[in-house]
């Protein structure tokens, strides 16, 4: 079984890889690449801990396949501060509205909000609460994360409009 | 937990992928969206020795809507499905199924082929294609034919796919103006498999139902056409007795299983439970 060269770019960054067939995208990001940010929470592709952007689309890391995102386009919760250190509104939100306690969920959840606001810049409630349904909090109870999202979304719509 | 070994195929175009899948045979299986043969590869419940990825052929993704039939490529994806302004008008029932479907990651990567070739009596499309009574194109490298939904599934995970075969197309008689739909999905919590589930299509003339179609999920080792309560409905008032045998009709044909979803009786109840809901909710939305 011979090992393929995947190249990728995660988080702007072109970079590549020789992996097997069965690597799974989350061992690419974490293993080889030494992005942690992705978790590895269930691994049966229930919590979302593993959540990242792939080509415009939350996927769970733990079941894509390394050569799947061959040529794909990765964000992970590393990629998402601005590169002086500034952090993306989401992060500031989570942070402001104690959307976090063990932080475990937190980096899946960031990269899903993220790509459910690009979608749907201006979700209600509802909407939050259907679009991060794939992703598990054992701490919040999710009152903080919802508030999280919802104030970054306000905050981004806000910095749109002034732009 | 990682898959077993295998080789990986990522082919461009559909001709190239049915010859790498006659020449391996039963070797090796497609890879759609991933997200039923991955976690089972996981579990050693797979082992493919190959995985031929459909995933770079376009000429398997895109809805397109004709006349009297919808034709879906087998690789769109169920966040394809849900984002479709022309499906939502001509076929509301596909999207309303598509959001009961797991979580909007697993959305994203699944694919209507997928779903329907699985073979899992779990999968919400199977009962769907059945309800409104689609038709998947089968392609080899030795041809194509059509196999009816309805006459697609033998048990669990045993369909009429032969080796070397793969759905290409789902193509479904588009609906009639006016008809009433409804998906009804008991399901424990989001991302869960049914309990038990009901698809109905009504066609009304007035007060009376001149048609109806009725299917259930995962309340037997396949999904299940439920003719008898179907045809039961035909010339009713859509009443409650009307509703009460078609009811009972569509209890008979179950044969769920005992599991943690529930009892083998408690989950037949639901299906039943599940069509009276459909019926009604479609008779509503009937114009
Ligand atoms: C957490 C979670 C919850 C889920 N909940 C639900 C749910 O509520 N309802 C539901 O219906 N599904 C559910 N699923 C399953 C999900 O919808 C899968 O995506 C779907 O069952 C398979 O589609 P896929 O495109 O991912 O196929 P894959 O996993 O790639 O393939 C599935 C099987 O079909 C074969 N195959 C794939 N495409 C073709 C083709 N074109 N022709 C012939 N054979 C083919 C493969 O070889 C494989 O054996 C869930 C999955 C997860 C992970
Ligand atoms: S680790 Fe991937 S979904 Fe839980
Ligand atoms: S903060 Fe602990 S799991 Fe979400």
């Amino acid at each position: 079984m011979a090992s393929t060269k995947v190249s990728l770019t995660v988080n702007g960054n072109e970079v590549e890889a020789e992996v097997d067939s069965r690597t799974l995208l989350i061992h690419l990001l974490r293993e080889h690449l030494n992005i942690t940010g992705p978790h590895i929470g269930c691994d049966t592709s229930h919590c979302g801990a593993c959540t990242v952007d792939l080509n415009g689309k939350s996927v769970k890391a733990c079941t894509v396949l390394a050569v799947q995102a061959q040529d794909g386009d990765v964000l992970t919760v590393e990629g998402m501060a601005a590169a002086d250190g500034t952090l993306h509104p989401l992060q500031q939100a989570f942070m402001d509205n104690h959307g976090l306690q063990c932080g475990f969920c937190t980096p899946g959840m960031l990269t899903r909000a993220h790509r459910l606001l690009q979608e749907n810049p201006n979700p209600t409630e509802e909407e939050i609460r259907w679009g991060i349904s794939g992703n598990l909090c054992r701490c919040t109870g999710y009152q903080n994360i919802v508030k999280a999202i919802s104030q970054a979304a306000a905050q981004m719509n806000m910095k749109e409009a002034a732009e | 937990m990682i898959p077993g070994q295998f080789d990986y195929h990522r082919p461009s175009s559909k001709q190239e992928a049915l010859q790498i899948l006659g020449e391996l045979g039963g070797d090796a299986f497609p890879l759609a969206g991933g997200h039923s043969i991955i976690p089972m590869m996981k579990l050693r419940l797979a082992a493919p020795e190959h995985l031929v990825d459909l995933g770079a052929i376009d000429e398997l993704k895109g809805v397109s809507i004709g006349g009297n039939v919808i034709e879906i490529g087998s690789m769109t994806t169920q966040h394809e499905l849900l984002t479709s302004s022309e499906l939502s008008q001509a076929c509301p029932i596909i999207q309303e199924t598509s959001a009961l479907i797991a979580d909007p990651q697993v959305r994203y990567c699944g694919t209507i082929g997928g779903n329907v070739a699985n073979g899992d009596p779990g999968n919400d499309m199977p009962g769907l294609m059945q309800c409104l009574d689609a038709t998947y194109v089968l392609e080899s490298n030795s041809g194509a034919r059509e196999v009816g939904a309805r006459d697609f599934y033998n048990g669990i995970y045993d369909t009429a796919l032969n080796e070397g075969e793969i759905v290409t197309l789902v193509r479904i008689p588009t609906p009639a103006a006016g008809h009433g739909y409804a998906y009804c999905k008991l399901k424990r919590k989001v991302g869960d498999y049914a309990t038990a589930a009901a698809g109905v299509i009504l066609n009304m003339s007035g007060s009376t139902c001149q048609s109806a179609s009725i299917a259930l999920t995962n309340v037997g080792d396949t999904a299940l056409y439920a003719a008898e309560a179907s045809d039961s409905l035909a010339g009713s008032d859509l009443g409650d007795d009307a509703i009460d045998r078609a009811v009972s009709l569509a209890e008979g044909i179950t044969s769920p299983v005992s599991d943690m979803r529930g009892s083998e009786e408690y989950r037949s109840k639901m299906a039943g439970v599940m069509v009276a809901r459909a019926i009604r909710l479609a008779a509503e939305r009937a114009s």
